[in-house]
Formats: C-alpha cells, sequence, structure tokens
C-alpha cells in the first residue's frame, strides 16, 4: 500500500527544498465575516511542510469555515494565507490547487453523472497541462496511468465505469480521497473524511493516510478520536470561531478544559 | 466499457438482460451506436438517388442546418448546464455578415467579396458575437442564462429592424446566394443537400468525439460541481466561456448554410420565434445526447412543412400549424422529460426487461 502510493503521489522534494524554510500553510488574522457573524476571528496558525494536524471542535466551531478560507472556496474578510511561503490570500481556488494544495469536502462534492474513472482522470487532469484539450486521451497517455493508479489504490478499479451517482456511499468517500491525491499534492485539507464510514472502512482509511509520503502534510478535521488522533502529531482545538489550544494529541487529551468543552460533550 | 461491450454484443444477443444491471445498461452500447450511425450516415448519403428535390432541400437540408443550430444549444445544455437562447441569434449574425459581405440584392449595403473572404469573416465575427455573450452569461445560473441570452437575442432583433445603414431594418437581404465553388453550383439542390450533411454529419461526430475529450468532460464536471471542479485546478469560467466559442461556431455555420438555403435573412430570421424554436427542437429530441437536436429538427420542419396540409385535410384553417407543434412539444415533454431519445431507451429497456 505504502509502495503504491509513494509511486501514485510523485515525489516534490526539489520544490521543497526551493520553498526555503517557508511554513507549508500561514495564516495571520484570518476572519471570515458572515454579515455580522463572525465564523472565524482573528486566526493564526502555522503548519509545518510534511506536518499531520487534527483540528477539533464542537459544530459551529469553525473549522470547515477556515478549510474554505484555505482553500479560497470563501476568501477571507480579513488576514494573509500563505502557501508555502506565498501570498495566496487573493488567489482563486483553482490557482492554490494548481501550487499543490488538496481537499476533500464533508459532504461528497463529486461528479455524479460522470464514471468514476472519468472522475479521477479530470483530477490528475486539473492540476496538469491541457485542461482546455479538444482530443480524447489515449489509454497509454501518462495521465490516464496515473489516474489508473490512484483508482487501483483506493480500491476502486471494480467500479471504475460505473456512474458516481449510483455508488456506494463508502466508495464515494474514498473517490474523494482519491481526488485529493491527483498530481503532486505537497498540502491536503481532509474534511470529516471518515464520517458514516463502516469500522472496516476507517481502518482502511487510517491506513492510507499514515502511508502517504512523509512530504505530504495535512490537516484533518475529524470527529472520531481514534482516526484523528491516530493520523496526527499535533492538534489545534478551536470553539467559537477562534483557536483556544494547540499541542500534541497526548496534551490535548489530558488537558481538562478540553475534556469539559469537547471531549466530554456527548462525542461519538 | 466499449470493448466489453462489443465483445458481449457480438458473442450472444442472450446477454442483453445482464446487461440490465450494468451501470450504463440505460445507454444504448456503443457497438450498436456505431452501427445505427453507419446505417443511417450511408441512407442519408444515398437518400438523393430516390428522394425529390423539394424533400432534400426543404426536409432534410432544413433539419440538417436547424440540427446544427440547435446542436450548438445541445452542447451548452447537456454538457455544460447552460440554456444559451442567444444560439439562433450567433447563427442570425453569421447569416447578416455574408449578406453584408458578400453579394445580396442589396447593392448599396453589400460589399461583394468573394465567398472565401465572406464566410470566414463572418464565422469569425458570428463567433466573437456568441463568445461575448457567452462571457457575460457564463456568470450567472439558471433561469438568468435565460435571461441574459433572452434579453441579447431580443436585442439584435430589435436593433437589426431599426438599423437601415448596415442591417438594411425591417426588410434585410434578399437574394443571398450560395456560391459557384470547383464548377458546382452548391445553390442547386443535390449539392446543397451534401453540402449540409457533411457539415452537419461532421458537427455531430465532432461533439461526440469533445464530449469524451478533457475539454469535454471537465464542461460536464463544471455542469455536476463547479465548485469541486475550482478545487480540482479548474478555472470553470473560463472553460465556460470556452465552450460558447466552440458552440458558436457551430451556429454560425448552421447560419451560413440557414441564409444560402433560404436565399434571404432578416430581422425574423432570428426573431423571439425561431430562438425559441431552437430550444423546442433541443428539448423535444432530448438533450442528452448529439442526435438529439437532429432529430428534434426533423420533427420539427415535417410538422412545420407537413401540419397545414393535415390541418386543411382535416377541415381546420391551415394558419393554425404551429398550434399542433405546440400540441406535440406539449405531449413529448408531458411523458418524457428527456425528449424523443428518452422515449426511446424507456422503450428499449421495457423491451429488454421483458425478454
Amino acid at each position: 500500500m505504502s509502495g503504491r502510493l509513494e509511486r501514485v503521489v510523485p515525489n516534490v522534494a526539489e520544490r521543497l527544498s526551493a520553498a526555503g524554510t517557508a511554513n507549508a500553510l500561514e495564516l495571520r488574522g484570518v476572519t471570515r465575516m458572515f454579515g455580522a457573524l463572525a465564523a472565524l476571528t482573528d486566526i493564526t496558525l502555522s503548519v509545518r511542510p510534511g506536518e499531520r494536524r487534527a483540528v477539533l471542535g464542537s459544530n459551529g466551531a469553525g473549522k470547515t469555515t477556515l478549510f474554505n478560507c484555505v482553500t479560497g472556496d470563501f476568501p477571507p474578510t480579513s488576514g494573509t494565507i500563505r502557501f508555502f511561503g506565498e501570498d495566496v490570500t487573493d488567489f482563486p481556488p483553482y490557482e492554490r490547487i494548481r501550487r499543490g494544495l488538496r481537499r476533500t469536502y464533508q459532504i461528497s462534492l463529486l461528479f455524479g453523472g460522470l464514471s468514476v474513472f472519468d472522475n479521477v482522470y479530470l483530477a490528475c487532469r486539473g492540476v496538469s497541462r491541457g485542461r482546455f484539450s479538444l482530443l480524447r486521451p489515449r489509454r497509454n497517455e501518462a495521465l490516464m496511468q496515473a489516474a489508473a493508479e490512484l483508482t487501483e489504490a483506493l480500491h476502486l478499479t471494480a467500479v471504475k465505469d460505473r456512474r458516481v451517482s449510483e455508488l456506494a456511499y463508502g466508495q464515494q468517500r474514498q473517490l474523494e480521497i482519491a481526488l485529493a491525491l491527483a498530481g503532486a499534492p505537497r498540502f491536503i485539507l481532509f474534511d470529516e473524511p471518515a464520517a458514516g464510514l463502516s469500522p472496516t472502512e476507517r481502518s482502511e482509511l487510517v491506513q492510507i493516510l499514515t502511508s502517504l509520503p512523509a512530504h505530504i502534510g495535512y490537516i484533518i478535521i475529524e470527529h472520531d478520536m481514534d482516526v484523528a488522533l491516530r493520523v496526527v502529531e499535533s492538534v489545534t482545538m478551536m470553539h467559537n470561531g477562534r483557536i483556544f489550544k494547540e499541542g500534541k494529541p497526548e496534551e490535548i487529551e489530558a488537558d481538562p478544559e478540553v475534556q469539559e468543552l469537547y471531549l466530554g460533550g456527548g462525542h461519538v | 466499457m466499449a470493448v466489453a461491450g462489443e465483445t458481449a454484443a457480438r458473442t450472444s444477443p442472450a446477454v442483453g438482460p445482464a446487461r440490465v444491471a450494468s451501470a450504463r445498461a440505460s445507454e444504448p452500447d456503443w457497438a450498436t451506436r456505431h452501427r445505427v450511425r453507419l446505417i443511417v450516415g450511408l441512407l442519408l448519403i444515398l437518400l438523393p438517388t430516390v428522394s425529390n428535390e423539394f424533400f432534400l432541400v426543404q426536409v432534410f437540408g432544413w433539419s440538417f442546418v436547424l440540427g446544427m443550430i440547435a446542436l450548438s444549444l445541445m452542447f451548452l445544455a447537456g454538457y455544460g448546464g447552460m440554456v444559451s437562447l442567444v444560439q439562433m441569434t450567433v447563427a442570425g449574425v453569421a447569416a447578416y455578415m455574408v449578406a453584408i459581405f458578400g453579394e445580396s440584392g442589396i447593392q448599396t449595403i453589400s460589399l461583394g467579396w468573394p465567398w472565401w473572404t465572406t464566410v470566414p469573416v463572418a464565422l469569425l465575427i458570428a463567433t466573437a458575437f456568441g463568445t461575448i455573450s457567452g462571457a457575460l452569461a457564463v456568470r450567472t445560473a439558471g433561469i438568468y442564462t435565460i435571461m441574459i441570452t433572452l434579453a441579447i437575442a431580443s436585442a439584435f432583433f430589435y436593433f437589426t429592424r431599426q438599423n437601415y445603414a448596415i442591417f438594411n431594418g425591417f426588410t434585410g437581404f434578399n437574394s443571398v446566394l450560395a456560391p459557384h465553388v470547383f464548377g458546382v453550383d452548391w445553390r442547386a439542390p443535390v449539392p446543397f443537400y451534401y453540402l449540409t450533411l457533411v457539415l452537419a454529419g461532421a458537427s455531430y461526430l465532432g461533439i461526440v468525439y469533445i464530449s469524451r475529450s478533457p475539454f469535454g468532460l471537465a464542461l460536464q464536471g463544471a455542469r455536476d460541481n463547479a465548485r469541486r471542479m475550482s478545487a480540482l485546478g479548474f478555472n470553470v469560467i473560463v472553460h465556460r466561456i470556452a465552450a460558447y466559442a466552440l458552440a458558436s461556431l457551430i451556429a454560425a455555420v448552421g447560419g451560413v448554410l440557414m441564409v444560402w438555403l433560404n436565399g434571404q435573412v432578416s430581422p425574423g430570421t432570428a426573431g423571439v420565434g425561431p430562438v425559441i424554436d431552437i430550444l423546442v427542437i433541443a428539448v423535444v429530441g432530448g438533450i442528452g445526447d448529439p442526435i438529439g437536436p437532429f432529430i428534434g429538427a426533423i420533427i420539427y420542419v415535417i410538422l412545420r412543412t407537413f401540419a397545414l396540409d393535415v390541418l386543411v385535410a382535416a377541415g381546420l384553417p391551415g394558419a393554425r400549424f404551429q398550434l399542433l407543434i405546440g400540441l406535440g412539444f406539449l405531449l413529448i415533454v408531458l411523458f418524457s422529460p428527456d425528449g424523443v431519445l428518452g422515449l426511446w431507451a424507456r422503450w428499449r429497456r421495457s423491451r429488454v426487461a421483458a425478454s
């Protein structure tokens, strides 16, 4: 599994060295208002290249809004976002994605009318040249190979010709992850990837996350502590749109304030 | 899928019911498609040996032309999720440009350029017009796209009707004729029939091919989920504008053929009536497949050509032929939201299920 993903997700060590000592992600004073409501207030956050971090917090804490600001789905009202040293605050989402940022969505956002393979192929095509090509891809084209390998790595080969709208829920979640691994990701945002998965599918997910190449960092939003704390080295706790605690998983678990606010509060 | 479907169809017809379970059973498989395309193509090539000239030009030629314009709408609506009512206007612009730059009965306005400069210039201007309209419309969705494109179409209609310096106002241009090229008189029925057949066939096959290209797939991706397309690295807005450009080129070719077929162009050519007719044609045929617009166009032209005779024969006033077209449209949309193609697919499924 590990070896396969190493091959599918090419090494970008040279690009990392080019980026120097810059953080993978650097948020400074990011605030996002929805009308008068502050969904995010003054978020300052740094994530090193290759770092794996969980963002925890109750519903409405602003976790998904944080992701939307980072990807540019909803740009921040104020503050700056740097991706590997580059100020991407005013970039449209596709420009950030082309620079190696990826994300999955909490509720699967897939192309229901297209086949599984077409979905993966589009993801591979989106981060390479020839997005406007009018020529059909040849079967031995590099991107077709990459898409086939990614489909295989996520156990989707058996259903690759099925329309996505006909897939089982667990498979849609797998596909969601496959799309985020296309091309050469440098940093991935996983938004509740385990939600609604069976125990078997959850352990598969943990395996996929832990076997990602070491240079790929990620932030994961996850309610399931068993998943979240096994795949990260640091944790950021959010509450009411603010960061109120950061630390190692064991520190966070032991923190009485956290216990009261979040872990004690009837989590799954 | 294509390969699997082909072998399955060849080895045994008994695998039919088994395929119902497969994901794409709702679509006819590729082998059958290729065969049907080949047979229909051959029949159309041989048609002039049996058909009279009226049928060749006024039924088939006209259907191919309207089918091409409706195909450009199908491409935008079916693959791109953008219902553009400006496609007939794009064709109208191309038709006007042929009349203005080339030769017509209005010698005070027409510049009399030869066809080999007139036609490219007409295509270029019409495509640019469609692309700019698209650029205005792509930031909107659904009903607003329809409204913006309809507004552009109406504006063009009223502008051409009131502008006498360039568009010759209410009268428009007459005696706009297809040229003599390579010793062939392209306004003669048989050559003109083949001209429309080849161009309509090429646009149909072109759209079929492009639908599976990265550009076509990305367009369908943007239709299903624009936000996710952006999160995969695609610039959805630019992609959609490019789709308008491609669709406009097809509509523009249709427009050039249209002015040669009718011999004239006037504001009414691209009035609100014809604009809606293109929508009706595409929807009646089915916007899920590039062949739909051509089926819709043939139904429309046949109704349009013969409804009058049928009505008169039934002792009703012939002027009510639009009523018959409207009723036909209503019935098809009522029973099959995905047009005639949808009816056909359902009939096919029920037949497979019964066997």
